[in-house]
Formats: C-alpha cells, sequence, structure tokens
C-alpha cells in the first residue's frame, strides 16, 4: 500500500478499482460514444488512447495526467456526471486543466443528487501515477489523501 | 478571491439565486487557479463552443433554460461554432436517419434557446468567428469569455486578444455575469513563452503540420516561433492571418496550446520581441526532418488501410474566402492538367454562413460548382463523431479533423491530387 496527497477539487469519499491513462484524456473522444449510444459503463470510445481504449470508466478511479482537446471536455464530464456515467473519482498526478476542472465544478455546482458526484483530487505527482495500475483498489479520502493498494 | 462590493453581492444573491450560482462557478473556477481577481469581459461578442443540438447533451439544455427563466441572460451577443448537419453534404439513408432522428434530434430546439439567451444573427454559426464576414473580431487588449480552442489561439495570438482556454458553458457563464478570472492567458506572465521554436526547414512548411508538431511537443505552453517570417512576412496581411489560422488550431488541438508568439508577425511579438521568452525556456528545432518524422508518426485508424478514400473535407476550422477563391483556381487547373472535369472524390470545402454569401457573388462559386465540390458550412467534425462515419475512409488536410476522428491527414498537395484524381 502507498499513499498520496494531493489538492481537493471536489470533496468525497469513495473506494474503486483504478484505470489509468499514462497521457492525456481526451474526454470528448472517451466519452462520446457513452453517452450518445446509451453505454451506462461509459466505455472509452478514444482510439488514440492505448491505456483506455475499450475499458470502463463509469464508477472506476480514473487516474490520468491531465484532459486534452475540445472545449466540449468540461461539458462532457458535467453530462456524464448528470447521467450518473460519471468515473468514481477522477485523480490527476498535475495540475487540473482549465477544461476539466470547469467540468467538475460544473457538476458540483449546478447538479444535485448523490449519483452525480464525483471526488476528484489533482496535483498528485509523477510517482502516483508511475504507481497505480489498473485493478488495484485506490481510497479516496476527504482530505485529499489517496491511497493505492 | 478578492471580489467588488457588486461581485460580492451578485455571490450572496442579491440578484437572484441563479445568478449566484453562475458567480459561484466563475469565482471557484478562477480560484482552481489562482486568481486573485475578477476583470471585466470587454469585447462586443462572445464565442460559444456548444453549437449542437446532441441528443446526448440534455443536462446543457437543462442548465440553459434554468438562466433563460431567471433572466440570467448576458448583453452580450455572442457568435457559435458550426452547424453540425446540412442536407447538401453527402450521406447514405442510414447516415441521415442516424444524424436527424437520434444524434441531432434537439438542434431545432436548442436554436430556440440559443436565440433567447443572445444568438447574434441565423449566420453566426462558425468556429472562425473572427472573419470579416462573420464580424466578431476582438481588438488588441479585449478580455474576451470564449471557448472553442481554435478560435481562442487565434484571438490571443493574431489579434492580440486576452482569452484563456475556456470549457463550453464556462463561455457563457463569464459573459452572463460580465466578469472573467485573472489568471492564465489574461496575465503578461502567462503570456510569456516557455519554449523558443526555430524553424530551419528549406521550404515554406505546411501549416497545419507545423502546428501539429509544436502542439504535440509544447502542449499547454506558450511557444515563440523564430524564423517563420521568412516564409510568412512581416505584416498580418490575408495570406498571413489564414496560415495562422490553420497552424494555430492545429498546436490547439494536437496539444493544448491557446497562445504563440510568431516573431516579427504578431502584434505582442512586434512590440516586444524575445523580452516575450521566459527564462530557460526549453528549445525546440523543426527541419524538413522533423516534419517528416511528425508526419510519419499519424496512425492510420481506417478499417482498410488501402481504401479507396469516399470523402474529403477541407475546412477544418472554416476556410476564409480568399482560401476558397485560391482552391477554386487549383482544382480547376489541377483537374484541367489531367483531362478531367470533375473531382474523383466527393469533396466537401467548409466555410462560415456569412462567408458562403460573398463567395456566391463571385464568379468562383459557378466555376466551383462545375468541379463537383461542394461548399457547405456544416462543422466536419461534428459530422464524423459517430460510428458510422467511423468506418467511412474519409481524407483532409486538417490536423484537428485527424486529431478527433478516423480521416486520414494529407497535405494540402497531396489532397489537390488525390481529389483531382491521383497521378497521371
Amino acid at each position: 500500500m502507498k499513499q498520496f496527497k494531493g489538492r481537493v477539487v471536489a470533496p468525497g469519499e469513495v473506494t474503486a478499482k483504478a484505470v489509468v491513462s499514462h497521457g492525456g484524456l481526451n474526454t470528448l473522444a472517451s466519452f462520446q460514444k457513452a453517452l450518445q449510444f446509451g453505454d451506462k459503463n461509459a466505455t472509452c470510445g478514444d482510439q488514440n488512447n492505448a491505456d483506455l481504449y475499450g475499458k470502463q470508466m463509469a464508477g472506476k478511479a480514473l487516474c490520468l495526467p491531465q484532459t486534452i482537446g475540445s472545449t466540449t471536455g468540461g461539458l462532457v464530464i458535467y453530462c456524464a456526471c448528470s447521467m450518473g456515467r460519471q468515473p468514481a473519482c477522477m485523480l490527476f498526478s498535475q495540475p487540473i486543466d482549465s477544461l476539466a476542472g470547469a467540468g467538475v465544478i460544473l457538476a458540483d455546482i449546478w447538479l444535485k443528487g448523490d449519483h452525480t458526484k464525483m471526488p476528484v483530487i489533482d496535483s498528485l505527482g509523477e510517482d502516483f501515477l508511475n504507481y497505480v495500475k489498473d485493478d488495484m483498489t485506490v481510497t479516496v479520502k476527504p482530505d485529499g489523501t489517496v491511497e493505492v493498494v | 478571491m478578492i471580489l467588488t462590493d457588486e461581485q460580492q453581492a451578485i455571490l450572496n444573491g442579491e440578484k437572484g439565486e441563479t445568478l449566484a450560482k453562475v458567480m459561484e462557478t466563475v469565482v471557484r473556477y478562477g480560484e482552481l487557479f489562482g486568481a486573485q481577481k475578477l476583470v471585466p469581459v470587454t469585447s462586443k461578442y462572445n464565442h460559444l463552443v456548444t453549437s449542437f443540438g446532441l441528443k446526448m447533451i440534455g443536462p446543457v439544455y437543462d442548465l440553459m433554460n434554468e438562466l433563460i427563466e431567471a433572466g440570467a441572460v448576458s448583453k452580450q451577443q455572442f457568435s457559435l461554432d458550426p452547424r453540425p448537419v446540412d442536407k447538401n453534404v453527402p450521406a447514405n439513408f442510414l447516415q441521415n436517419l442516424i444524424f436527424n432522428k437520434i444524434m441531432y434530434a434537439k438542434q431545432d430546439f436548442y436554436e430556440g434557446q440559443l436565440k433567447q439567451l443572445g444568438l447574434m444573427n441565423e449566420d453566426a454559426f462558425t468556429c472562425a468567428c473572427y472573419m470579416d464576414e462573420v464580424g466578431n473580431k476582438p481588438q488588441k487588449g479585449e478580455v474576451l469569455s470564449w471557448a472553442e480552442s481554435s478560435a481562442v489561439v487565434y484571438a490571443n495570438s493574431v489579434l492580440g486578444a486576452r482569452c484563456n482556454r475556456n470549457s463550453g458553458i464556462i463561455d457563457i457563464m463569464g459573459s452572463v455575469v460580465g466578469y472573467v478570472p485573472y489568471f492564465g492567458l489574461l496575465t503578461d506572465e502567462g503570456r510569456k513563452a516557455t519554449w523558443t521554436v526555430e524553424i530551419k526547414t528549406t521550404k515554406k512548411p505546411e501549416a497545419q503540420l507545423l502546428g501539429s508538431a509544436i502542439g504535440m511537443k509544447v502542449m499547454e505552453a506558450v511557444p515563440y516561433v523564430k524564423g517563420l517570417d521568412k516564409w510568412l512576412g512581416n505584416e498580418l496581411d490575408d495570406a498571413a492571418c489564414t496560415y495562422l489560422k490553420d497552424f494555430g488550431a492545429a498546436t490547439a488541438s494536437n496539444g493544448a496550446v491557446g497562445l504563440y508568439h510568431i516573431d516579427g508577425l504578431t502584434p505582442e511579438a512586434k512590440e516586444l520581441g524575445e523580452a516575450l521568452i521566459a527564462e530557460n525556456a526549453n528549445v525546440y528545432v523543426i527541419d524538413d526532418a522533423e516534419l517528416q518524422r511528425v508526419y510519419d508518426s499519424y496512425p492510420v485508424i481506417w478499417k482498410n488501410p488501402n481504401a479507396k478514400p469516399k470523402l474529403c473535407f477541407m475546412g477544418c476550422p472554416h476556410m476564409t474566402l480568399e482560401q476558397l477563391k485560391t482552391w477554386t483556381d487549383r482544382v480547376e487547373s489541377a483537374l484541367a492538367a489531367k483531362g478531367n472535369q470533375k473531382v474523383a472524390i466527393p469533396t466537401v470545402f467548409t466555410t462560415a454562413p456569412a462567408v458562403i454569401k460573398e463567395f456566391n457573388k463571385t464568379p468562383y462559386a459557378e466555376r466551383l460548382k462545375k468541379t463537383g465540390v461542394i461548399v457547405s458550412y456544416i462543422c466536419p467534425l461534428m459530422y464524423m463523431n459517430n460510428p458510422l462515419c467511423g468506418k467511412m475512409p474519409v481524407i483532409t488536410s486538417s490536423n484537428k479533423l485527424r486529431t478527433y476522428t478516423t480521416a486520414r491527414y494529407y497535405t494540402d498537395d497531396e489532397i489537390l491530387d488525390q481529389i483531382t484524381g491521383g497521378k497521371k
């Protein structure tokens, strides 16, 4: 077990299995098929992301450096949360980018109900992304501590 | 963050619960990036990225409704990205069914909302809103609340306006309260270059390829590009602006660039020169071999890599009037040289509705029509973002379209050769 400490972007406490993207997550490309065609697992549809393509993101601890791509990115995160198809949490090794940050804040302020919640921690460091692997158990604590087993 | 009395009053709910939530969104967004204050949005118009009535974004329509019902509407009118569907663009029965009945079934409903929220006019659907025919061209130093990566990078770099890479929805929030958080590309410090790029090619680099190379290298950093004025000159004329439009879109989509400086050409580089380069900036040298390496690195994700192309898209971001005219000449000449009358691959040139109107007033429109090329206001990216198009062999000279879809990238010359019938 190893512990990491980051900054709390959206608060919460959760335990989930990890899925890991070592490259930037293209939010639109990754979630579009899931949201548009009713895939409750939010299977990653980004063919350019070898780490995540074809893997379930909903309900998982999504570990990534940052998001990239279209400026619809924040809106996509907002919609995923609204539909209850978001990851259990998003854990960023780097400081969060402006697109993901917008989506997380929009969801936190404008959506109601437990099913829309998604704890988000950023600035966890490169060691975090080097250590965490798919299917490891990740626990997020309210103070920004992340335990990986 | 320190707020003025007026901003604090809005946050406290003195102008209603909905406006308080809008202000909270803007404030928390800024706090996330260390903003100490909000600054007024000073541009005449806003620009939004969300132009499509996708069924999947129902929660966005709910939020827009909340704004409309509460009267939380901006005083700024806005342009926005292109419409996703155009009946002039080739599509089979199944595609039409999916586009109109499933994917974009909410288009009319959403456009009704947009009118209530402040849509400039029916022709305001384009990613290149800064083109003269469209009329949303901010001035140097103006503060924007825009989204759309290619428009933001153009406004910052070529026009000298100030705007962060905002997400959809955040774009309208800043405009509604009239303030955006002061961080990143709004600040002098955030506009300093942490990369120097030295162009050492033996010919003028392809705009979309050069932008891709720089975007993938510097990601979200600000690059200061030296040696490009040798090819573009020192004046921001039509040709240079068109080049930078396509170059910038590639930097923003292949990476996450929101601002670049071109030595001796873009406004801040002309004014401040190398003083814009931060200490200990990284260096990236681009020569012919490096551009070839980048070109060769693009994966071909067609099911059959050797398939004959079924469609060609040009104009992501939307083409300028001059580009349409130049390409009319080029297509005509190449067809004549090969003894052909019409393009061999269904080809769509995309541009703003307002540009189409101007183009149609010129003799070029009829000439282009005779070659078989279709002119459309569509967003090729939205057209291709569905499972059916994912299986189609589509070619393009847009590196943005390549990045977000299964379209295959070719240089302008290669595209011209293919659409006019290949080698003779």
